[in-house]
């Protein structure tokens, strides 16, 4: 076998040996740079935060400011948690269209608990976290049982929680000061603290808390492996002994938790409880926004929560960053729109194995 | 000497189509039994019945004498019947340790075992690349490396090496060279022969007669949903099997089966 | 034989009970009408709608409300006033999301004989509509503006003020109390068709909310961090105020920002009452649909087409500045009269 195979190196290297010697450096280069990325796909959103961050700070000193820095945490505090939720979605090689709505919902539902029915808000908010997880179950009987694709599946429920939403609350929206006087734990992920002369809110601890655990679940548990394997191939995952719709089922049901989670965040940051809040309607495309900007492939069973967490910083940047130097919002979307179709077709290459 | 596995009177119907007709089956320990049959002959579907992907509607199975019946691919890998698919089953993107121990991982003792469900990458990692070198895998480098930057050869190697390692009765090899080149063939030849000599019986379905005539100890003919008769690749020449197997010929009264 | 006749008396006794059934809903009302609002999300629209509903079976009027999925969805709309059209309905109160693109609609509505009235927001130009009902949203934005700038005082010299306005394509409402705010509190005005164009360095910035919390919240902290020392904030409507109060608050600075707004909604006046907004221009969309299920009445009726307010291009549906800290020169009604007024 051994000879066997060094016979192939030896074809290999003449073959090699006709191209110019430059030609063999470059493509080794490129070979190494290939299999590092292949191995870490996080580090493209990486290198591509550092320098964004290095030239908005050249373009406007302020930009490095602690505080500016702290507010690019606070705004990306949702989309980031809904960002979880969707990566764990797509890495079964699914997607959630609904993240926002059961966020917005989830929400409304712990205000409305609290409110119209006199519960106290922590048990409201317990309720609010169960029924965000009982709508990604939803999501995920639907996936995984009746056998509809996740678009079709979230695009439905999508409209079906959002309506949900607007009908449920009768579009009421409860103000900060009610909130503040009467159930502060709805607000408890809205608590702010000093932070190296910074003011931090709790919801930017939690964020990375979350991403911690969530890259720790991935990593080094069973669970986490099968998520990536039924993501990969679901066939292959159920031949060697994944229970596949279960943990489909788990991982829409755990998204659906955590879009509860940003539902309670939500109220911490907006002060008040919104049934209108744009989340409900733009929050899943922030969150695939997040995903794909951060390497993980829309196909599934590739890419990392930390990965998610760096695309969402990155769109936080640049819209920063971008106002900071004084240009139109719409050159942020222009921006952003280039680097989701860069981070595709960078993926695209990855996944192409050179054999 | 009693057979390891042993089946009677399989039958399997899809609607009016049956692709199991009373179908007998015997497995000798020790020994490699390759099956071979023309395409709808309904082999596939006896080795899915005999690994648990499918329910047959009538007929019983016995391991070691004891009487078999699986729901699930689950089922006959709980008894020690591992299988390794066509498609070879694994995760493209997955390492190999990942992929060895997919659906049966290990984790940490203690604490951060129990408690915090912590997988045990070392202890896997060590495991697989033993089972690999064991097999004189170990061209193999790197243990964490994704399944899809090994060779075709390599990652049959890989699948193998996984149902020698957990396959501890039974392991069933479907079309195991069916997508290699000639020396990744060899090679996987080799490792079947590396496997048996370890006293692990194999089942091996395969379309290629000189594959066959070189492994097998019996060969298994398959036709129109049973078998037709069960043949010593030492007494007969390629271009016989081939024949009895078509229907060109009959085999002599001798090697039929009841 | 029995059995037959028995069946087909069956079917008759069904079709008659569906043909009354059918009948019975047009013969109380056989005149229709169309609300069609941008959104049936903001509370404003639905407090239209049921100023609109109650006003159309207070006058027997058979009334069809349809709605945009979302600020800015013209075609939603077009389609709803085609059905309309289809529908024979007398008249059609709009709210429109796209001011000029849906005129076209509008005509073809007008030719087939129906009366469209164009509520709260006027379309462009403003006579492609039969009429407008609307506040009159430069004077809403006058008033805080006058309101904010007595309250600063000599102060106002030195002002730095946040605009947070709606949406970058600048709908009318948008563009009409802004530049009333800015031309009340005093500061020269660039083109009156669009916001942002102002050259007085008093002005930090514009930046755009949606008109939720969300997008208020968002804004007050991109326009902190180009400036930290903003001390005056005009907001498109109180969900923005409210949004951009929380901005402040995580600063430490919520006491001394002067937060402006426009609307009336009930949550936004009891927001005047706690004092996160300052002053508040209240309009009234109630008054707004239930004047135009009258004039749509009329209109079927005897044919009359309402007529403008005096001195203006469209029916005033009045407004007032509500606020508990009144100041010399501004009219101004107290929270508790603009609690009984609100709606929301």
């Amino acid at each position: 076998m051994s000879n066997a195979e060094n016979f192939e190196d030896v074809v290999k290297s003449r073959r090699d040996e006709k191209v110019a010697e430059f030609d063999l450096i470059e493509k080794n280069v490129f070979h190494r740079l290939h299999s590092l990325l292949h191995r870490t796909p996080a580090l493209v959103p990486l290198i591509v935060l550092v320098v964004a961050c290095v030239v908005f700070g050249l373009i406007n000193a302020n930009f490095w400011r602690i505080s500016t820095l702290s507010l690019i945490f606070q705004q990306i505090g949702i989309v980031g948690i809904l960002g979880i939720a969707q990566s764990l979605v797509v890495l079964t090689a699914g997607i959630d269209l609904s993240v926002g709505a059961m966020a917005v919902l989830t929400s409304v539902i712990m205000g409305q608990f609290t409110f119209r029915y006199g519960l106290p808000a922590e048990v409201a908010i317990a309720i609010g976290l169960a029924a965000g997880t009982m709508m990604g179950a939803i999501n995920g009987v639907l996936v995984a049982r009746m056998r509809i694709p996740p678009f079709i599946v979230t695009l439905g429920t999508w409209q079906v929680f959002l309506a949900t939403n607007y009908i449920y609350s009768a579009n009421e929206t409860i103000r900060s000061q009610d909130i503040e006087a009467n159930a502060p734990a709805l607000q408890f992920w809205g608590t702010a603290f000093n932070f190296a002369g910074a003011r931090v809110t709790l919801a930017v601890v939690l964020l990375i808390v979350l991403v911690a655990i969530m890259a720790y679940v991935l990593r080094h548990t069973a669970w986490g492996r099968h998520v990536y394997a039924v993501g990969d191939d679901p066939e292959a995952a159920e031949l060697a002994g994944v229970p596949r719709k279960r943990v489909l089922i788990q991982a829409y049901a755990l998204a659906g938790f955590f879009c509860g989670i940003a539902g309670w965040v939500m109220i911490g940051r907006f002060g008040s409880v919104s049934p209108s809040a744009s989340t409900g309607i733009l929050g899943n495309i922030q969150a695939i926004t997040a995903v794909v900007i951060g390497g993980i492939s829309l196909l599934g069973g590739r890419g990392t929560i930390v990965g998610m967490f760096l695309g969402a910083l990155i769109v936080g940047v640049f819209e920063m960053g971008l106002r900071m130097a004084g240009a139109d919002a719409q050159w942020t979307y222009l921006l952003i729109g280039v680097l989701i179709i860069a981070a595709v077709a960078i993926d695209q290459w990855i996944r192409k194995v050179s054999s | 000497m009693e057979p390891l596995l042993k089946a009677r009177n399989l039958v399997k119907r899809y609607g009016r189509v049956t692709a199991l007709d009373q179908c007998d089956f015997d497995l000798m320990p020790g020994e490699i039994l390759a099956v071979i049959g023309d395409n709808g002959a309904g082999k596939s579907t006896l080795i899915k019945a005999l690994s648990g992907a499918v329910i047959p509607d009538a007929g019983t199975m016995w391991l070691d004498g004891a009487p078999i019946e699986f729901s699930s691919p689950n089922d006959a890998r709980a008894k020690g019947i591992e299988t390794v698919y066509q498609t070879l089953a694994m995760s493209p993107a997955l390492s190999i340790a990942d992929n060895m121990f997919m659906g049966r991982e290990l984790r940490r003792p203690g604490f951060m075992g129990n408690w915090l469900r912590k997988l045990d990458h070392k202890a896997m990692e060590d495991f697989a690349r033993k089972k690999l070198s064991d097999l004189g895998l170990m061209t193999i480098q790197n243990i964490n490396q994704p399944v899809e930057t090994l060779s075709g050869g390599q990652r049959q190697g890989v699948a193998v090496a996984r149902a020698a390692a957990f396959g501890s009765r039974v392991i069933i090899l479907d079309e195991p060279t069916a997508a290699l080149g000639v020396k990744e063939s060899r090679r996987v030849l080799e490792l079947i022969l590396d496997v048996r000599s370890r006293g692990i019986p194999i089942i091996l379905i395969s379309h290629n007669m000189p594959h066959v005539f070189e492994v097998a100890d019996r060969i298994h003919i398959h036709r129109l949903g049973r078998r037709l008769c069960v043949v010593d690749p030492k007494d007969y020449t390629m271009s016989d099997a081939v024949a009895f197997m078509t229907g060109a010929k009959e085999p002599p009264a001798d090697v039929l089966a009841a | 034989m029995t059995r037959k006749l028995a069946l087909t008396s069956a079917v008759f006794t069904g079709a008659a009970a569906c043909m009354i059934a059918f009948a019975a809903p047009a013969a109380a009302a056989d005149v229709s009408a169309c609300l069609i609002t941008k959104t049936d999300t903001n509370p404003f629209f639905v407090k239209m709608r049921e100023g609109a509903e109650a006003k159309a079976k207070e006058l027997g009027i058979g009334l069809k409300s349809y709605a945009g999925k979302v600020d800015g969805d013209n075609e939603t709309q077009v389609a709803a006033i085609e059905t309309c059209i289809a529908d024979g309905a007398k008249g059609i109160l709009l709210t429109a999301s796209s001011t000029s693109a849906i005129v076209p609609s509008v005509q073809k509505a007008r030719e087939a004989g129906l009366l469209v009235i164009a509520l709260d927001t006027p379309l462009e130009p403003i006579e492609s509509a039969d009429m407008t009902f609307a506040t009159d949203n430069f004077l809403a934005g006058e008033l805080i503006g006058k309101w904010a700038a007595a309250s600063l005082g000599d102060k106002a010299a030195d002002a730095k003020i946040a605009m947070l306005d709606l949406d970058v394509s600048q709908p009318s409402v948008d563009v009409l109390r802004d530049q009333g705010f800015l031309q009340g509190f005093g500061i020269d005005l660039g083109d009156p068709n669009k916001w942002g164009d102002e050259t007085d360095p008093r002005i930090v910035g514009n930046d755009v909310t949606q008109g939720n919390e969300e997008g208020g919240r968002k804004a007050m902290e991109n326009l902190l961090a180009r400036d930290p020392e903003i001390n005056v904030v005009y907001t498109i409507n109180e969900p923005a105020a409210a949004g951009a109060y929380e901005a402040l608050k995580a600063i430490g600075r919520e006491k001394d920002v002067l937060i402006v707004s426009v609307d009336g909604g009930c949550p936004g006046v009891a927001n005047v009452a706690d004092g996160v907004i300052g002053a508040t221009s209240q309009q009234y969309p109630l008054l707004m649909a239930s004047k135009g299920i009258e004039a749509i009445a009329a209109w079927a009726k005897d044919g009359v087409k309402p007529q403008a307010s005096e001195g203006k291009s469209f029916f005033d549906t009045g407004v007032a500045l509500v606020t508990d800290k009144p100041v010399d020169g501004v009219e101004s009604i107290s929270v508790e009269d603009g609690r009984k007024l609100c709606w929301g």
